[in-house]
């Protein structure tokens, strides 16, 4: 089962925090903490796999984790996850993320996102994680599924708000690109999404 | 809190500035909601975020503004600041929004709050209302908080609707549905029981997500019995199979692999239900051997699939085909250049090598690179597989290597981890390696620290105290010890942790004056010198003060030990203080001193009878009795007292204390006493067994004053009174009395006649007395092998068969009660050999030969002989006779069962020359399992395990499944087995009660639970009364009164718990209604209730 979600970004600041156990809100920002400690000392040429923080759970607890660019995606999973399975899995979210917080903004601007546009959309990302990965369980995904949520999220966002739809061009590209392992530049398609750097706040 | 979150949000500006000098980015923040919302948290720079949020400026916020706000508290909760303040605006946004302000406020609250947060209840009447809804989108979400949070209390309330959704047209209801109940049955297992087949048909849903969603609940269940799943196994394989074989849409492909966390999800199941199962394992072979096969894509995900297919091969039933096949795929796991890789690839090499060795031979270079990966974290890996490989010969290296890591380790948990798995090898392979076993455990002292197991310092100094098997080694050891401590006290010791110091402390105390030429006087001084320092804790004095006052024996060291030790005796620390004030007073007293510190005796402790039994306070506690304090009670019976207390006592308080000491005593006294069933004393004890007594102390010659239930001469009086009973029960015999305490022994026998029944029962009760001076005469055999007893024939001669009865109870506290009768043609005797043993003994059972129940048995074996007539090998039973012997059974009952309620007699197991039947009969406070055991037309014998039942009975059945115990029967060739499970309605009894008392126990008691139950057959005419019946028949429910379309009914523990039920019907549901005094109690009957109207 996954416990916890944590993505923050390499000065240890979270941008999405997700918890599918319950913890104090105290304990919540020390596993934060801990976690971004055990991870932001690793190299990025070693394996994606760290055992035993000891706040979560001891041995029966392992974070998985990657690191694009200036985030850290880390999946705080107990000894039943495959660690390859949550690594991929990863991935996937990843893709849905950036699908669902540059959808609406794709036409227009590609070319620079960053972890802002994950705080401006965290409702959504919320929204599609939960799709994703349901009360701590890793769901087969079908594809088709998720993009239809993201449609069907961004045609009420339309009539809400009257903003520009999704254009179902972008969706499909999302839709079969592989992301490399650690990337610098995020390659969706032909389309180059460069990863500015921020200050840290 | 406001300070912090002000600095934050001024923070932003800046960044917004950063973001402006891209044009890309300032494009974005003109044209999309982004913008608005950065500004609007900008604009909260100047204000306290509270007061905005919850001080509207201009009366009430729409619900799209209280939206945004949400978003903003979400992410002040994500960086840590409460907001609490905003907890109950999203449940009103969730209560009040449009379908997206709904979906913000559902989402909040998943975040905010947790499953016992007071305010989730406001939630559930939300929910119930976007269950019911049209809108799909609104059922989505609610399905989906209820999967995520929902309060256990109120799972009834949306349970019926749930389930409904199961049946949904959209695929996407279905599956949230599937978890919502997933999520129930986590928290709450009970109430989901009876739903268990409606998880089969998510199996077998059509579309895969549904089914994917199943397999999360069925890993759960599996992994809990999976003795209850194997026939799903070949469903499981068959998906599998399809998966595999790429029967799935295409939507769910993933890198053109299908479905593969639904292969993955699958493998995990299938590892469970294959291990130590040949059987079932046999059925998975060929679809595992398809799976390895089918990846060989390389893609990470294919590695994946097959590393898990890896865990399935070596945890299933081994096949040597798949095993070499497995074992070539592990080669790739660890000769991959990918680092991820490598790292499973030694998990995996971990996981199989105390199966199979060899491959870690083979990959040995790899290993040995692996040592010095420049990643700690597939260094430690290493480690661990090293450890799994470790034996006498390479200790020395791997435990370097461990201790090299550690040094260079920071993470305080992989140190723990590391320094109790060295501690454990050294510990392991000490010798004969004296030297090297000292150091090591100094180096893990030193670098373990404070943060280690407090167990490895303890093993170690017991280690040292107790010894080995040889007198020199010891000697050499402690010595070693002992030097090494003082070379390190005399270097610098401020940098030795603290628990190393008090080992240091203890160990030269206690052995200093092993070392020749060494003046306590000497040793005093430096570890006098170790009290200078102000880092160390005041534990740690303690720990130095004991160790000097062990050394105070020669003046010189006296005086030494008397100067450190004054400074202490007016320090605000009490243990410390007193420490250093027993010191001094050792040092007053000359005699004392000789006496409590007998020179140069190794490990005098060791020696030391402690009286556990605390008899030096009997004459304090008698004369507080004297003085008319209340007389001990366990904490058990005092919350008992309690809870009954809550109800007023109409009652006049007539019992004046010396009654009640006797009343307490005589219930006491029983329930660790040798029970017969046929002495009148039989239906007395209502005290749950006592749970296995653990400790071993030598009590020789310490009067047993305090026993677990108090206070015990005035028991010990009352005892001598009643001559049946066995004297060796309380008689101080240590070990025995402690088991004993567990064993309620009773006998009956069976005959056809109720003369030569009470004559035998009366035989029986000698038993227990004849059986007790064999014990104590065997101490030493009884202490290794604690609670076990074996009854046999005196002389094995005459025995040309004999009949095993193993009963093993997995149950704790369920009582070991055995007895037995024969009945056998003549010459064939056939002795009944009862082992009660708990289940971990069970396994390394080695006989106790105790000269038992010898006479007895060949009177019974006579005259039953007489009257089961007939002689003769075995034979096939002849069906006529068998007939015969089925009506005939009850009777055999013996005089103190007739006439108890009992259920019928069944089967229930039979072989080619043996059947087994039981039937169960209710006594008061017991179980009684009457068994008939059939051979030839002629043999019957009869065992009656008594089960003392309690009320953790219940629970644990409602909980988990009881496993109950287990029969297996040897006489001669043929053998039977079987496994009865009590089931968890026998701990009912019927509780008569009158319609008035039921209405006031209904209004005290406080734990209720209510739920409706579907009846099933609707064509009955009366389905209340049907209803009653079939719960009467099956729990034991006395029917208290029917009134129209409602009846109430009222039951009680055997320890005397009452509950009471209220049933309703109305359109072929049935509304039950249960109270009780006891928490869990409702919850469990109800399981019960459930299982029986289903069944009916």
């Amino acid at each position: 089962m996954i416990k916890a979600i944590l993505i923050f970004n390499n000065h240890g600041k979270p941008r999405l925090i997700r918890f599918y156990q319950y913890f104090a809100e105290d304990m919540q920002q020390q596993i934060i903490r801990e976690t971004f400690h055990l991870v932001s000392k690793r190299d990025d040429n070693v394996c994606n796999f760290l055992e035993g923080g000891s706040l979560i759970g001891g041995s029966d607890y392992k974070l998985i984790y990657r690191h694009y660019a200036t985030l850290y995606f880390v999946f705080c999973v107990d000894s039943s996850e495959s660690e390859l399975g949550i690594l991929d899995l990863i991935q996937v979210s990843t893709i849905y993320i950036f699908m669902t917080v540059f959808v609406e903004t794709l036409d227009k601007c590609f070319e620079n996102v960053c972890e802002l546009d994950l705080i401006f959309h965290m409702d959504k990302v919320h929204y599609i994680l939960q799709e994703v990965v349901m009360g701590g369980m890793v769901l087969e995904t079908n594809m088709n599924e998720i993009v239809a949520q993201v449609e069907l999220q961004n045609r009420m966002e339309k009539s809400e708000g009257g903003l520009s739809a999704a254009p179902a061009r972008a969706v499909s590209a999302v839709k079969n690109m592989n992301l490399p392992e650690i990337p610098r530049n995020i390659n969706i398609g032909d389309i180059n999404i460069k990863v500015p750097n921020l200050s840290p706040f | 809190m406001s300070d912090v979150v002000e600095k934050t949000l001024t923070a932003l500006p800046g960044l917004l500035l950063s973001l402006d000098s891209q044009p890309g980015a300032a494009k974005l923040c003109a044209t999309s909601r982004l913008g608005s919302l950065v500004r609007s948290i900008t604009e909260l720079t100047s204000k306290n975020v509270g007061e905005e949020m919850a001080e509207p400026p201009a009366g009430p916020r729409s619900p799209k503004q209280m939206k945004e706000i949400m978003v903003r508290a979400i992410y002040c909760e994500m960086l840590g600041y409460e907001a609490s303040f905003s907890y109950i605006h999203a449940i009103k946004l969730a209560q009040q929004g449009s379908v997206l302000e709904k979906r913000v406020g559902y989402l909040a609250v998943s975040l905010f709050l947790h499953e016992s947060h007071d305010l989730l209840l406001l939630l559930v009447n939300t929910v119930l209302k976007d269950l019911q809804s049209t809108n799909l989108i609104e059922v989505c979400m609610a399905l989906t908080v209820v999967s995520q949070i929902f309060p256990k209390d109120m799972i009834p309330a949306v349970l019926p609707l749930v389930e409904d959704k199961l049946t949904h047209s959209k695929e996407i209801i279905r599956r949230k549905a599937v978890l919502a109940l997933y999520k129930f049955y986590l928290i709450a297992p009970n109430q989901v029981q009876h739903i268990h087949d409606k998880f089969r048909k998510a199996l077998c849903d059509k579309d895969p997500g549904v089914m994917t969603a199943s397999l999360h609940i069925y890993l759960k269940l599996i992994k809990e019995s999976p003795e209850s799943y194997k026939d799903l196994t070949d469903s499981f394989v068959t998906i599998l199979k399809q998966v595999v074989g790429g029967k799935l849409p295409v939507d769910f492909n993933y890198h053109s692999v299908p479905a593969p966390w639904l292969q993955m999800q699958l493998l995990r199941i299938l590892a469970l239900l294959g291990k130590e199962d040949q059987r079932t394992s046999e059925m998975m072979y060929e679809v595992l051997d398809e799976s390895l096969r089918r990846a060989e894509i390389n893609h990470n995900i294919t590695y994946a699939i097959l590393y898990e297919c890896l865990k399935t091969i070596y945890t299933i039933h081994p096949k040597s085909e798949l095993l070499e096949k497995a074992a070539k795929c592990i080669g790739k796991f660890v000769l991959s250049p990918k680092i991820n890789l490598k790292y499973l690839g030694l998990k995996a090499l971990t996981y199989v090598v105390q199966q199979d060795p060899n491959l870690a031979l083979q990959h040995q270079m790899t290993i040995i690179e692996c040592l010095d990966h420049s990643d700690p974290i597939i260094k430690r890996e290493t480690l661990e597989l090293l450890y799994r490989i470790t034996n006498g010969q390479n200790v020395s290296v791997i435990v370097e290597k461990m201790l090299d890591f550690l040094r260079l380790s920071k993470d305080e948990y992989t140190t723990i981890d590391l320094v109790g798995k060295v501690a454990e090898l050294a510990e392991k392979y000490p010798f004969p390696y004296n030297s090297w076993f000292i150091q090591t455990m100094n180096a893990i002292f030193s670098i373990g620290g404070d943060v280690m197991q407090p167990d490895i310092p303890n093993n170690f100094l017991r280690l040292l105290a107790e010894g080995f098997d040889s007198d020199e080694e010891d000697r050499q050891l402690r010595l070693l010890a002992v030097d090494s401590y003082l070379s390190l006290l005399e270097c610098d010791t401020s940098g030795l942790p603290q628990r190393f110091l008090q080992v240091i402390s203890w160990v030269l105390g206690e052995f200093s004056f092993l070392k020749e030429g060494l003046e306590p006087a000497d040793v005093v001084e430096r570890l006098g010198k170790l009290l200078d320092d102000d880092a160390i804790t005041t534990e740690t004095r303690c720990w130095v003060l004991a160790a000097m006052s062990k050394l105070c024996g020669s003046s010189d060291a006296l005086c030494k030990a008397e100067k450190v030790a004054h400074k202490y005796t007016s320090c605000l620390d009490t243990a410390l203080r007193q420490q250093a004030v027993e010191l001094e007073l050792l040092g007053r007293d000359v005699d004392l001193r000789t006496r409590v510190l007998p020179q140069h005796v190794i490990g005098f402790c060791v020696w030391l009878q402690v009286d556990s039994s605390l008899s030096f306070l009997d004459g304090f506690v008698s004369d507080a009795l004297a003085r008319g304090a209340a007389p001990y009670k366990p904490p058990h019976q005092r919350q008992e007292e309690l809870s009954q207390e809550k109800i007023l006592n109409f009652e006049p308080y007539g019992l004046s204390l010396p009654v009640s000491l006797s009343a307490c005593s005589l219930t006491d006294r029983q329930s660790p006493t040798a029970l017969s069933l046929s002495s009148s004393l039989s239906g007395n004890s209502a005290d749950p067994p006592l749970k296995a007594g653990s400790n071993l102390l030598k009590l020789e010659g310490v009067k047993r004053v305090w026993g677990k239930q108090g206070y015990l001469p005035e028991k010990q009086a009352t005892e001598e009174a009643l001559a049946q009973e066995p004297s060796s029960i309380f008689a101080p015999s240590h070990q025995q009395a402690c088991s004993e305490s567990q064993q309620t022994t009773f006998s009956t026998i069976v005959e056809q006649d109720q003369e030569k029944r009470q004559l035998a029962s009366s035989l029986f009760v000698g038993l227990g007395s004849q059986n007790a001076p064999c014990l104590l005469g065997k101490p030493e055999a009884s202490s290794s092998q604690r609670f076990r007893r074996k009854v046999r024939p005196e002389d094995p001669s005459d025995v040309n068969r004999s009949l095993a009865v193993s009963s093993s109870f997995s149950h704790s506290s369920s009582a070991l009660d055995v007895l037995l009768d024969n009945a056998i043609p003549d010459p064939t005797a056939v002795c009944l050999l009862v082992e009660p043993a708990s289940a971990q003994n069970l396994s390394d059972s080695t006989s106790e030969a105790v000269p038992a129940v010898g006479n007895t048995e060949v009177v019974e074996a006579s005259e039953v002989s007489s009257l089961s007539g007939g002689s003769g090998p075995l034979a096939q039973p002849s069906s006529q006779v068998e007939r015969g012997l089925e009506s005939d059974l009850p009777s055999r009952l013996p005089a103190t069962l007739v006439g108890l309620l009992r259920s019928d007699v069944e089967e229930l197991c039979s072989g080619e020359s043996l059947s087994l039947s039981a039937c169960k009969v209710f006594d008061a406070d017991a179980l009684v399992l009457a068994i008939f055991l059939k051979g030839a037309e002629f043999v019957l014998f009869s065992l009656f395990v008594c089960f003392s039942l309690c009320l953790n009975h219940l629970y644990s059945e409602g909980v988990a499944q009881c496993q109950g115990w287990e029969e297996h029967l040897n006489l001669g060739e043929a053998s039977l087995y079987h496994s009865v499970s009590p089931p968890a309605s026998c701990s009912c009894r019927p509780l008569p009660l009158t319609t008035e008392e039921y209405g006031k126990m209904w209004l005290s008691f406080s734990h209720d639970v209510k739920q409706n139950l579907m009846l099933l057959k609707h064509e009955e005419e009366d389905q209340l009364e049907a209803a009653l019946t079939a719960l009467k028949e099956k729990l034991c429910l006395h029917i208290v009164d029917v009134i129209g379309a409602e009846g109430i009914m009222a039951c009680q523990l055997v320890s005397g718990r009452p509950c009471l039920l209220h049933c309703h019907t109305h359109g072929g549901m049935l509304a039950i209604w249960l109270r009780s005094p006891i928490a869990d109690l409702p919850d469990c009957l109800l399981y019960h209730c459930q299982k029986a109207i289903q069944e009916r």
